[in-house]
């Protein structure tokens, strides 16, 4: 899938990038332990960043195809799919998608883009390609586990794709694989061999997590080089930083309740089963809870949208000041809110049970902490507009889609503040408001940071640019296709209709919007297919790109000062040392409009500010 | 035949486009665009970011006002007016708060696009703008919360005594519904005794259960405190009323309730919509299988004469299947040594008693 990359040699050869400490004529087909060490079993920190991303994107077609599969479905309810039989088989049925097929598909939708698109394929891929580089270390605190992350991730991969073609088909519990149904193959044929698969993927996959955020977390604290204090780290390494600390605290819980899980599937217990009548058999389990169950994955659910959205939030906040040549504002304040958010974001996951029979009175508590933390993300809303402000703007792909991310977060995020009181949850718990809102403020804008981020560091991961007129169109086309998809989807929420839901047509209350539904499908479809433009691109500029200089961006931090295609131990001479903030751009005296990190104040004198002159 | 000539016209078509591409390419070459840092491209993404301002911002505003009369379901309940209209002031809250962002957004990245003689306003932070934007939204935040803890306290506390009790039994796929009898008590129900028939699983020797009756869809009193107990039997469902802002889940081993008051007649509603057959519906809506989208039950709500009149039809569950009675008598027969059995009590509901129950 990903494992293999051997052109990547090509490039550097083409180029005559300097790399040291590697010799071209060892690594031909003579030498399998050379070739699998440098492009299978790699423990380069960049060489894993690259298969996270390429698995990632793997992953990120199959999920988008599954989309389009039930959109299919909830566009035209009435029309017949046996077009589609010989990609689907027996999941048609006269014509007609199998309903527990349908709820598979949106199971395995949201499986794979939350953890192996935006947790592994975002988070994987940037903080195992930028902590090193922005930080000025040669590699990983330790490369062998990072090579394993990578391998568990891959296990998980397979485990979990294997599980789309078994015969009583993938899990089709939702995402959140609520028990009893997902423990009682009884319920659903998907909660049988599917759903044990979705579990043992799920271990595999958490596991790769754990060793990642230890090494994220190690490198951060241990590997700074000279001059790199915690107060001149780029906003991105803390937001990978933070992330990692929010995943190694919350991965395991959901660890453990996976294993409660297996433990009431396969050997009798009753950790989240009681009194229940189901198939014509009442079963023995009693004095379990599945509310317990909600309370263990929520643990870890609601963090993981902050997984998945902090490290774009720090890849956006660094794009936006390097494309507006502007200091990002409020360096402090925006980790600060890192911060904030990295805290509360581990005392509000009983928002997503005000309804399940929960205490009235826990579900007051978890509505002041969720509203709290709606602070520190407007605060970062703020902060980017100001940096925008009396910029000077270069719309470089990357550019167009942070600002794009911004715009997204604010729309998806301020639904949030009404999904997070409970009086008016009780109304839209489960409706398509929600699915409007996560997909905007998770979904949409963490595949904006995901595609900022592939943009702007292409060129340092493979020494070629991507081209950026078929990225303008990549933009528009997918920023217009977001908002109109899940523009509409609110008031398909507004009005009640439940998600998950094969069709409407059965109720009256839900008979209106069939025309919403088409458009919303219309456009989700068109959406998904001009993703096919990026892969292009992607693809096409690995090999035939236009060749990159070591720092197309002028941009100041670390990454910026390695070769074309850094090496192995990333700069071919000593580390550079750091001797200033990350975001030095426009600074009032100085020549360039921009300072690198590795800029001493003694060489800058016209522009040092007051405070900076006793550092000379 | 057309299979065949969709692919072809799919082949020819990426030929263009790759070929389109390369021109692309290779003019940006020629007109030496591609070695100049900012472009004219810079210019077009402002404009078209402006363009998307105003052209989106205009379909938005046209289809939210075109799509408004449908996506409100008429509301039924005394508490979902309450809900509602905090729903629509917290929307106009945040709707401010969205464009005004937006607009900046977009405006800021029009106005300071590349200059070739500007340079950026080096502007690195001021902690007076920070605070005071720190605060702002902290108090907004703090007056709508404290607003939805009033109103979720009064919908989830304690129902008025006099609440017409009944009971939702989820299972896959369809809803049970019970109701006490006269005595107004549910009588004890065990999952263990649930088969084909005893579909609640009544257990019989509880004197309270011997008066309940189940009924194929929900009858409810307009104006009067309801109460629903909810439990489900195999998975989670969710107890959904759309109209009444009503919702619970129902969960086996834990039973829920969530009690509110309608306060319009199916009658009232069909003449309010226009809708000659207008119906008040419970979904399932939390995931529950093959048939989740299917788990329907309709909802009447009656002029309390109406209800008193229909409540007074319905037959007792254990009337309707005297074997099932007879089973129960027949064990307690046997586990209390020929212990005189109390008659069972399966009389015919009275008006007076579901007056009473109002």
């Amino acid at each position: 899938m990903a494992a293999n990359f051997p052109t990547q040699e090509q490039v550097q050869g083409g180029i005559g990038a300097t790399e040291p400490g590697h010799d071209h004529a060892h690594h031909d087909e003579h030498h399998e332990q050379g070739f699998l060490s440098k492009y299978v079993f790699s423990t380069d920190h960049k060489y894993i960043a690259k298969q996270f991303l390429i698995t990632g994107i793997f992953w990120a077609i199959i999920g988008g195809a599954l989309s389009s599969l039930f959109r299919l479905q909830l566009g035209w309810p009435e029309a017949t799919l046996e077009w589609l039989k010989p990609l689907l088989g027996k999941w048609i049925e006269a014509g007609k998608l199998n309903p527990e097929f349908y709820l598979a598909l949106v199971t395995m939708h949201g499986t794979i883009m939350v953890f192996f698109v935006l947790t592994a394929g975002l988070s994987g891929t940037f903080s195992n390609f930028l902590i090193p580089l922005q930080i000025g270390a040669r590699d990983m605190a330790s490369g062998f586990m990072n090579m394993l992350s990578y391998w568990f991730f891959f296990g998980s991969s397979v485990v979990m794709f294997a599980s789309l073609f078994i015969e009583t088909g993938p899990a089709a519990a939702g995402w959140t694989i609520y028990p009893p149904l997902s423990a009682l193959p009884q319920a659903i044929a998907g909660s049988g061999a599917g759903q044990t698969l979705w579990l043992v993927s799920m271990a595999l996959f958490i596991i790769s997590q754990l060793l990642g955020g230890v090494n994220y977390i190690t490198t951060v604290i241990n590997l700074r080089t000279q001059g790199m204090s915690m107060s001149k780290l780029p906003l991105t390494i803390w937001a990978f930083f933070l992330t990692a600390i929010l995943g190694l605290l919350s991965f395991p819980v959901l660890f453990s309740a996976a294993l409660l899980l297996i433990f009431d599937r396969s050997f009798g217990t009753s950790f989240f089963l009681s009194d229940i009548y189901i198939a014509g058999q009442a079963l023995p389990n009693t004095g379990g809870s599945p509310i317990l169950f909600q309370h263990l994955f929520w643990f870890l659910g609601h963090p993981e949208v902050y997984i998945v959205i902090m490290p774009a939030m720090g890849m956006v906040s660094e794009i936006l000041a390097t494309n507006a040549r502007k200091p990002v504002f409020g360096y402090r304040a925006m980790i600060g809110s890192l911060l904030g958010i990295s805290l509360l974001s581990f005392i509000v996951w009983a928002h997503h049970m005000f309804v399940t029979g929960m205490n009235p009175f826990l579900g007051s508590v978890f509505m002041f902490l969720t509203l709290i933390i709606a602070v520190p993300s407007a605060v970062k809303v703020f902060n980017w507009l100001a940096t925008l402000w009396r910029g000077n703007i270069r719309f470089t792909t990357a550019m167009l889609f942070s600002i794009g991310f911004v715009s997204l977060f604010i729309a998806g995020g301020l639904t949030g503040i009404v999904l997070g009181n409970a009086a008016l949850d009780i109304q839209l718990h489960n409706t398509y408001f929600v699915v409007a809102h996560f997909h905007l403020v998770m979904g949409s804008s963490a595949f904006f940071g995901l595609w900022a981020g592939v943009y702007h560091w292409f060129p340092k991961m493979f020494g070629r640019m991507m081209d950026e007129k078929l990225g303008y169109l990549h933009f528009w086309l997918t920023f217009a296709g977001v908002y109109l998809v899940f523009l509409p989807m609110h008031y398909v929420g507004i009005a009640g209709f439940p998600r998950r839901y094969y069709a409407w047509t059965g109720f009256d209350t839900f008979s209106q919007f069939a025309d919403l539904n088409k458009f919303i499908s219309v456009a989700a479809i068109i959406a998904f297919l001009g993703q096919f433009i990026f892969i292009f691109n992607f693809f096409y500029s690995i090999w035939r790109g236009r060749r990159a200089t070591e720092n197309p961006w002028n941009s100041t931090t670390l990454e910026w000062t390695t070769p074309v295609i850094p090496g192995h131990g990333n700069w071919p001479g000593d580390i550079p040392a750091v001797h200033r903030w990350p975001y030095d751009y426009s600074k009032p005296g100085a020549e360039e409009d921009f300072i690198p990190q590795t800029v001493p104040y003694s060489q800058t004198q016209s522009s040092n500010l007051p405070y900076e002159k006793e550092m000379e | 035949m057309t299979t065949l000539s969709i692919v072809l016209v799919l082949a020819l078509l990426l030929v263009v486009f790759g070929l389109l591409f390369r021109l692309q390419i290779l003019t940006s070459i020629f007109s030496g665009s591609s070695n100049r840092e900012v472009g004219v491209s810079n210019r077009v993404n402002a404009i078209l970011f402006m363009v998307f301002l105003i052209g989106g911002g205009a379909w938005f505003a046209w289809s939210f006002v075109e799509n408004f009369d449908r996506m409100n379901p008429p509301i039924a309940s005394v508490h979902g007016l309450a809900t509602d209209k905090m729903f629509w002031g917290s929307m106009a809250v945040l709707g401010v708060a969205f464009v005004l962002t937006q607009v900046l957004l977009f405006w800021y990245s029009y106005r300071y696009q590349h200059k070739d003689n500007r340079r950026a306003f080096f502007f690195p932070h001021n902690n007076k703008i920070e605070v005071i934007w720190t605060l702002i939204p902290a108090i907004v935040m703090a007056a709508l919360v404290f607003a939805g803890w009033k109103e979720w306290t009064r919908i989830t506390g304690p129902a008025p005594k006099d609440a017409v009790v009944l009971e939702i039994m989820g299972k896959q796929f369809n809803w049970l519904v019970r109701y006490p009898g006269r005595d107004q008590k549910l009588g004890v129900v065990n999952y263990r005794l649930i088969d084909a028939v005893n579909e609640f699983g009544f257990d019989l020797s509880d004197q309270n259960g011997v008066d309940d009756f189940t009924a194929g869809e929900i009858h409810v009193p307009k104006g009067h405190p309801v109460l629903l107990r909810i439990r489900s039997r195999d998975v989670l469902h969710s107890v959904y009323m759309p109209n009444f802002r009503v919702q619970m889940y129902a969960v086996p081993g834990m039973p829920t309730k969530f009690w509110f008051t309608p306060t319009k007649t199916t009658d009232e509603m069909r003449a309010q919509t226009g809708n000659p057959n207008f119906t008040y519906e419970l979904a399932c809506n939390q995931i529950c299988g093959r048939g989740h989208f299917a788990m329907k039950m309709s909802i009447i709500v009656d002029e309390p004469d109406d209800y008193v009149a229909w409540f007074t039809k319905q037959k007792s569950f254990s009337e309707q299947n005297p074997e099932v009675l007879a089973s129960f008598k027949q064990k307690s027969d046997k586990l209390v040594d020929k212990a005189p059995a109390t008659p069972a009590a399966a009389a015919v509901v009275t008006p007076t008693a579901a007056k009473a129950s109002l």
